[in-house]
């Protein structure tokens, strides 16, 4: 699902240039949770943005779903990332003059999908996060676990290849990250790829396969065996 | 661009932020307004000035009498000038290519009385071309002719308000009134456009006048019309030798300015038409700075209001939002706030200035207006300024990496 290839990325930062990403090589099949982890600064959260393509590489290769994602303008990497990719951030990144439902109809609005449609599929998977009861609250009527469940629900509305996880359970006590832990590992059941960013063990260990991030370069990639979050719960 | 989804979208967005959407409307809603009070204002000055000048003719000298302040050829200074007949005969014998018409004027103050009513009002004796120079309409009768001056009749014309102040809803033309201790038949009612003041006069022969005041000949003013197609220029020269004419005459000194004086109206006119539209350009140059000043105003507007939503632009790109999407929204929006409280501001404007009607007249402003066209221009012009106020930082948000926009808390 997702190959790259040494992957370069460096910040200016005045004189200096910060090296951030140097040269990295994994690749992540279909229906796979893969954590990925590292001290801050470790480059981990720049891998995602790129990734992600917020951000563009320095260079190396970058392949997603078969698509060489390379030489984008905003257009197109508006395309890909609304048809490819879910995001879920850890200040959940709600928008707040919009209700629960809108938020998760919104990537189905940049889809062209007609209205009714819509508002069926956000409460679909409003219904799947379980807050069917709450399509109608604005954000800060929400907790912070149910905003980042809304969050998780907007992100599977445009039913993309890849949810990119950054530090979802960053802004959450321990028991809501658990919550909603069980959420990303349940819709990983159901065969979507995911991959998390984190800096916790707990929640890594959450996954099925950890990579370690160390100063930019992969120290470790292992497979573990997963610690199901619904026993906390 | 069109599509219902979209201005639903937008809907929301403006539902959602009543305070940035009712500053920036009210800041475009304003300019317009002040635009079009101010503009109308103008207008209604330029009216006024017109309305100054509208109801006496403007091809018209009066030749006034004055006290000389100057001693020239043997006389005295602060001697009192006097026209009698003879002045108006030589006139009309020495300009024969520039007069239209002549009459004499002899302005008295009398007490007027018909059975018991009785007021003061203006008496002139005047000749039959007074009549084109203060442009009475007769609305019954006649006026003063030819007969009446050769005949000394005992002939009046009155004012329409001089009919209504002694006869009341009666016809006085054919009774007799009292003017001045002599009784003189009524032969005519005019009504004239300047006012009831001009309303409240009676004309009699000037040769009447004359042989009650003791068979004298003088007179106190002369009222000359001249041809209007001698135009602008020829009327300078007219009066010119004129006033040449009549100095040597008169033995005043040319550089007396007390001893006669000659009133041209056109040139007044002229004049007083030349400041009007110095006041309408001044007028004119605030209301387009009005206009500026709006267009500042949405601008500054559009770039808080991108500033303020660079993190909901971030999540929409991060969602998919093209950055044509970001900048289509932003400005169908603040094109769509722009236009509509353009227009309220536009209809409130003129509904202002025709409110206001009669009401500035004390302050030289009469049927203050603005012409439709001008005012729906200046509302586009706002528009299309405003639009492009919002595109400049639309276009800038649009640019902006989604994750940079993600980060701005």
């Amino acid at each position: 699902m997702i190959e790259i290839n040494n992957l370069h990325k460096s910040y200016k930062m005045g004189a200096n240039s910060l090296h951030v990403l140097k040269g990295l090589n994994f690749s992540i099949k279909e229906g796979e949770l893969v954590a990925i982890m590292g001290s801050s600064g470790s480059g981990k959260s720049t891998l995602l943005n790129i990734l992600g393509m917020l951000d563009e590489a320095d260079s190396g290769e970058y392949t997603l779903d078969g698509v060489p994602i390379k030489n984008l303008n905003e257009t197109k990497a508006a395309k890909y990332r609304n048809k490819f990719l879910g995001f879920i951030f850890q200040s959940f990144n709600l928008i707040n003059y919009k209700s629960a439902m809108e938020n998760v109809a919104l990537p189905l609005y940049y889809q062209k999908v007609p209205r009714k449609q819509r508002e069926e599929k956000a409460i679909k998977y409003l219904s799947q996060v379980g807050l069917k009861e709450w399509a109608h609250h604005l954000p800060n009527e929400l907790s912070g676990g149910q905003k980042q469940r809304v969050a998780i629900a907007r992100a599977m509305a445009a039913e993309p290849k890849v949810l990119l996880a950054d530090e979802p359970t960053g802004a959450l006590d321990s028991k809501t990250s658990y919550e909603v832990m069980d959420l990303i590992q349940k819709i990983n059941d159901d065969g979507n790829t995911i991959l998390v960013v984190t800096h916790e063990e707990d929640i890594a260990h959450m996954c099925k396969r950890i990579v370690h991030l160390k100063d930019g370069v992969i120290v470790e990639d292992k497979k573990v065996d997963q610690v199901r979050a619904s026993q906390y719960v | 661009m069109f599509s219902r989804d979209i201005w639903k979208e937008i809907f929301e967005t403006i539902q959602k932020n009543k305070l940035r959407t009712f500053l920036s409307g009210f800041t475009v809603a304003l300019g317009i307004l002040i635009f079009v009070v101010l503009f109308g204002f103008g207008n209604g000055l330029i009216n006024t000035f017109n309305e100054f000048f509208s109801n006496d003719a403007t091809n018209v000298f009066m030749v006034f009498r004055g006290r000389t302040t100057m001693p020239y050829k043997g006389y005295k200074a602060n001697r009192t000038v006097e026209f009698d007949n003879s002045d108006l005969e030589d006139v009309e014998k020495n300009f024969p290519l520039f007069l239209e018409y002549l009459s004499p004027r002899i302005t008295r103050q009398d007490t007027v009385s018909y059975k018991n009513e009785s007021n003061s009002y203006s008496n002139w004796g005047v000749g039959p071309a007074h009549q084109y120079a203060e442009m009475n309409i007769i609305m019954k009768g006649r006026y003063i002719n030819v007969m009446d001056i050769k005949n000394k009749t005992k002939n009046a014309v009155i004012g329409r308000l001089v009919e209504q102040d002694l006869f009341g809803s009666k016809n006085a033309v054919g009774k007799y009134i009292d003017v001045g201790g002599s009784s003189f038949k009524v032969i005519g009612v005019f009504q004239d456009d300047g006012g009831d003041n001009e309303e409240r006069n009676i004309f009699v022969p000037y040769t009447t006048m004359q042989l009650i005041e003791k068979n004298t000949d003088k007179i106190d003013a002369m009222v000359i019309g001249f041809k209007p197609e001698i135009g602008y220029a020829g009327a300078m020269a007219f009066e010119k030798s004129l006033d040449k004419f009549i100095r040597e005459k008169k033995y005043i000194h040319p550089q007396d300015r007390n001893g006669i004086f000659i009133r041209n109206v056109a040139d007044q006119l002229r004049q007083n038409q030349q400041f009007a539209r110095v006041l309408q350009i001044i007028v004119g140059f605030v209301a387009f700075g009005t206009i500026i000043a709006g267009i500042i105003g949405i601008s500054n507007i559009m770039v808080f209001v991108v500033k303020e939503r660079t993190k909901e632009l971030g999540i929409r790109k991060a969602l998919g939002a093209t950055p044509k999407s970001v900048i289509g929204t932003i400005l169908l929006e603040s094109v769509f706030i722009t236009t509509v409280s353009g227009f309220i501001g536009m209809l409130l404007g003129v509904g202002i200035l025709s409110s206001m009607g009669e009401r500035l007249e004390d302050f030289f402003i009469t049927n203050p207006y603005i012409d439709m066209p001008m005012a729906i221009i200046a509302t586009v012009v706002l528009i299309i300024f405003g639009g492009i106020a919002g595109y400049v930082p639309a276009r800038r948000a649009a640019r902006i990496k989604p994750i940079v926009a993600l980060r701005d808390e």
